[in-house]
């Protein structure tokens, strides 16, 4: 460790490439810290908003006009407004008249914290998107197919459940592999509430150390590979869901 | 741009539906909002009610929005220019071109935008000297550059996606026809890609009109800076967050959900027409 | 009755007072109307338990739809259908009782494109009906082999042929062990050279006592298999009997003419 600290010390008095977050184990620290948030804010938002999108799109198809007017306008609500004034709106917005409650210590603080606001907003925000892509990747499976489903004696819940979703999910894992690209790209934004995720502490550590350029390559690196993990696991996923026989071009 | 033009005027029916429930939605946001303002000036009675704030400050907001929508114009403007070049780029005969293009795409399309408009913030001088004169370079031209970067990897995409989705036979048709490839590729493909184009090119416009709030975390003071000012003139009353932000969702709202069904629609009719 | 016997044994009577020596399915001036279109305009018909029925006619003239209307996959407008007694049109209707009893195999397959054969077969016995899953798939394998797919259990639909894929939805339908079945136009997608591995297996399904009732254009198959021929036009049942008497002596003009343009 200690020799590539003191390679990284070397690399920037001759060449200026202050790499702190390599030699220095507090601004280390503060970047893996910050790429833990990262991490964990997109895995939670990843997981509610696919169970978001699941839940939207079967209550889509309810036969009650009450419960699909109310899920198309969170939809088109949340897809139409700018995810930062969402996150504005959930978090001083909402945050300032939901009541406090008192911690272990018995102060009074916020119901939710900044994480949970960001976790809340974000994850509506995906969600929307991913009601929508599910919807169309219902739409897809042909009605005959239901129609089999039916005459078998399925429920509407069992229809969806071993019939629709499975094939809606392969249907739409393209779409779904692009939103979940960019809620993790969103997460960025969670910086406005001072989340300490990998640009807030980013930003902490340029301050600090006066190394915007550096801090901006690693950043967008670090952005660049966290994208790609995402995309090998959802490739990997879409090949384990691959059906012989049954292709992009079968599913029209 | 004689493609962009609808064949036949839209059926009216088609529209009805849209609008009804756009109109209903807008009135939605709007009544929560009037309830909500109303609610507090009751338990209020002597400080202004949230709408009658609003109210008060809209043309301020509202030019603070307008800005937004400048700023999403020009760097809508910039991007899909450079855009068009970068996505040709990657369709084209020169290898070494084809390949920095695309990387240049990729690199660009899976930075978060707020991440790109640190960088264009940071590492744009804030102004130039040309040919003897000092051209300034104030921030927000510089958050419209930010905002520019990802819209020209996204319009690269939108660009090869569209060639690549015509069939290969105008291609093979068109050069048995001795076109070159020049020829075919501004005559024959790109004529019959602008259609496929335009229902993501708008799609990306709503969504960098939405992005252009970004702005206000590196300090342009665009509506939702223009919105904390707001809040904090009124003394900070906490009751005054959720109806000022919810101001500003509903100005983007019915900005952008127009556009959204719209694009819709260019979608269903190409559908349609396929 | 053994293991790998198709037909269920009789039922009991149930407390519609429905006994076996009366008709299994029952209908009773049916009419049916798609917006203006009315379909059905007051079909009635009888079929026997271990009976082989075949509807024919021109197309449009409703034989799907009366195929539909009798496992409630669409609702009627009036008249009685009942099925071992049990009201097909009763808004209490339990439908997973009625489909139970009632198997259905489509034009199109339909088999589920996400499993493989033998989990299509055996998809509804374990989700709807809660058997046990070691018992359905021995009995999915039985049927695999009744209808000769044997070794191709783990194959997705997309990698059988239509024939193929057909005779899986027909184990499918069997794997619920209904009282009847209801073939709507079985072979119409599928290529002349595999129509034939699906007439015999339908054919052996009729011989063995199973309640069949068939939409079809096979001619051949009809005069061969069915015990009584239906015939519909322009949603009416214009004449009925059993296949000698209808083919050879048909009395309306309709039938002759539409029996002119297919034999």
């Amino acid at each position: 460790m200690d020799v590539i600290s003191q390679w990284f010390l070397d690399l920037y008095e001759t060449t200026g490439i202050n790499l702190t977050i390599v030699y220095d184990a507090y601004d280390r620290q503060r970047f893996l810290s910050g790429l833990g948030m990262t991490v964990y804010l997109s895995l939670v938002c990843i997981l509610i908003s696919i169970a978001i999108g699941i839940v939207g799109a079967w209550a889509q198809g309810s036969p009650l006009r009450v419960v699909r007017g109310l899920v198309n306008g969170f939809v088109v609500l949340f897809r139409n407004t700018p995810p930062l004034v969402q996150i504005f709106f959930f978090y001083f917005g909402l945050g300032q008249i939901l009541p406090r409650i008192e911690d272990a210590d018995g102060m009074r603080v916020p119901l939710l914290t900044n994480v949970q606001w960001a976790i809340v907003s974000l994850s509506l925000f995906a969600g929307a998107f991913n009601v929508e892509i599910f919807r169309s990747g219902i739409e897809a499976v042909p009605r005959t197919t239901t129609e089999a489903a039916e005459a078998l004696g399925y429920t509407r819940f069992g229809i969806y459940r071993h019939i629709l979703l499975p094939l809606a999910l392969r249907i739409c894992l393209p779409s779904l592999n692009n939103n979940l690209v960019n809620l993790l790209k969103t997460t960025t934004l969670a910086y406005a509430i001072a989340v300490p995720e990998t640009l807030y502490v980013s930003k902490q550590i340029w301050t600090d150390s006066q190394n915007v350029p550096v801090m901006m390559i690693v950043l967008l690196c670090v952005y660049t590979t966290l994208v790609g993990i995402l995309v090998f696991i959802m490739h990997r996923w879409e090949k384990a869901l691959a059906i012989p026989g049954y292709g992009q071009g079968a599913a029209r | 741009m004689a493609v962009l033009l609808p064949h036949k005027p839209p059926a009216p029916s088609r529209w009805r539906v849209p609008r009804l429930r756009f109109v209903h939605l807008v009135g939605f946001v709007g009544l929560s909002l009037v309830v909500g303002g109303g609610a507090f000036a009751q338990a209020n009675g002597a400080r202004l009610s949230a709408l009658e704030v609003i109210w008060k400050w809209s043309p301020l907001l509202l030019s603070g929005f307008g800005f937004n929508i400048l700023m999403s114009v020009l760097a809508m403007a910039l991007g899909t220019a450079a855009g068009i070049l970068l996505g040709l780029a990657q369709i084209g005969e020169n290898r070494t071109l084809r390949s920095l293009a695309w990387g240049a795409t990729q690199f660009f399309r899976n930075a978060p935008w707020l991440v790109l408009l640190f960088f264009a913030m940071f590492m744009i001088p804030f102004q130039f000297r040309l040919f003897g004169y000092t051209v300034p370079f104030p921030d927000w031209v510089k958050a419209v550059i930010g905002f520019s970067l990802p819209v020209m990897a996204n319009m690269s995409e939108i660009v090869r996606g569209a060639v690549a989705s015509l069939p290969s036979g105008q291609w093979e048709a068109a050069e048995s026809l001795a076109f070159s490839r020049r020829q075919t590729l501004w005559m024959i493909i790109l004529p019959q890609c602008v259609k496929r184009m335009l229902p993501p090119w708008m799609n990306l416009y709503s969504l960098i009109t939405m992005a252009t709030v970004q702005a206000s975390i590196v300090g342009v003071s665009e509506m939702l800076t223009l919105t904390a000012q707001v809040h904090a003139a009124e003394g900070g009353r906490p009751d005054l967050l959720a109806p000022l932000y919810g101001f500003a969702m509903l100005c983007f709202f019915v900005y952008c959900y127009p556009i959204e069904r719209f694009t819709l629609y260019l979608e269903r009719r190409f559908q349609l027409n396929q | 009755m053994t293991e790998t016997s198709i037909v269920p044994p009789a039922s009991p009577p149930g407390d519609n007072g429905w006994t076996p020596d009366q008709p299994l399915v029952r209908l009773v001036d049916v009419r049916k109307s798609f917006g203006q279109l009315e379909v059905l305009k007051g079909v009635s018909m009888d079929v026997a338990k271990g009976e082989a029925v075949c509807i024919i006619g021109p197309s449009g003239s409703g034989k799907s739809t009366l195929i539909r209307c009798i496992n409630a996959l669409v609702p009627i407008d009036a008249g009685t259908i009942r099925v071992e007694g049990q009201e097909v049109n009763d808004p209490d209707l339990d439908k997973l009782a009625l489909r139970r009893k009632v198997g259905m195999v489509f034009q199109q397959y339909n088999l589920f494109p996400h499993r493989t054969a033998l989990q299509n077969v055996m998809m509804a016995p374990v989700h709807v009906l809660k058997q046990d899953k070691g018992e359905v798939e021995a009995r999915a394998r039985a049927l695999m082999a009744k209808v000769r797919l044997s070794g191709k259990e783990n194959a997705y639909p997309g990698e059988l042929s239509g024939g193929q894929q057909q005779r899986v939805a027909i184990a499918r339908a069997l794997a619920m062990r209904p009282d009847v079945m209801l073939f709507d136009e079985v072979t119409a997608a599928l290529d002349p050279e595999t129509v034939k591995e699906v007439l015999l297996t339908i054919r052996e399904l009729a011989e063995e006592g199973m309640t069949c009732i068939l939409v079809t254009h096979e001619m051949g198959f009809a005069r061969e298999v069915a015990d009584h021929i239906y015939f519909t036009d322009a949603g009416l049942i214009v004449e009925h009997g059993p296949p000698a008497t209808f083919f050879s002596d048909p009395r309306d003009p309709r039938t002759r003419a539409f029996l002119g343009q297919i034999l």
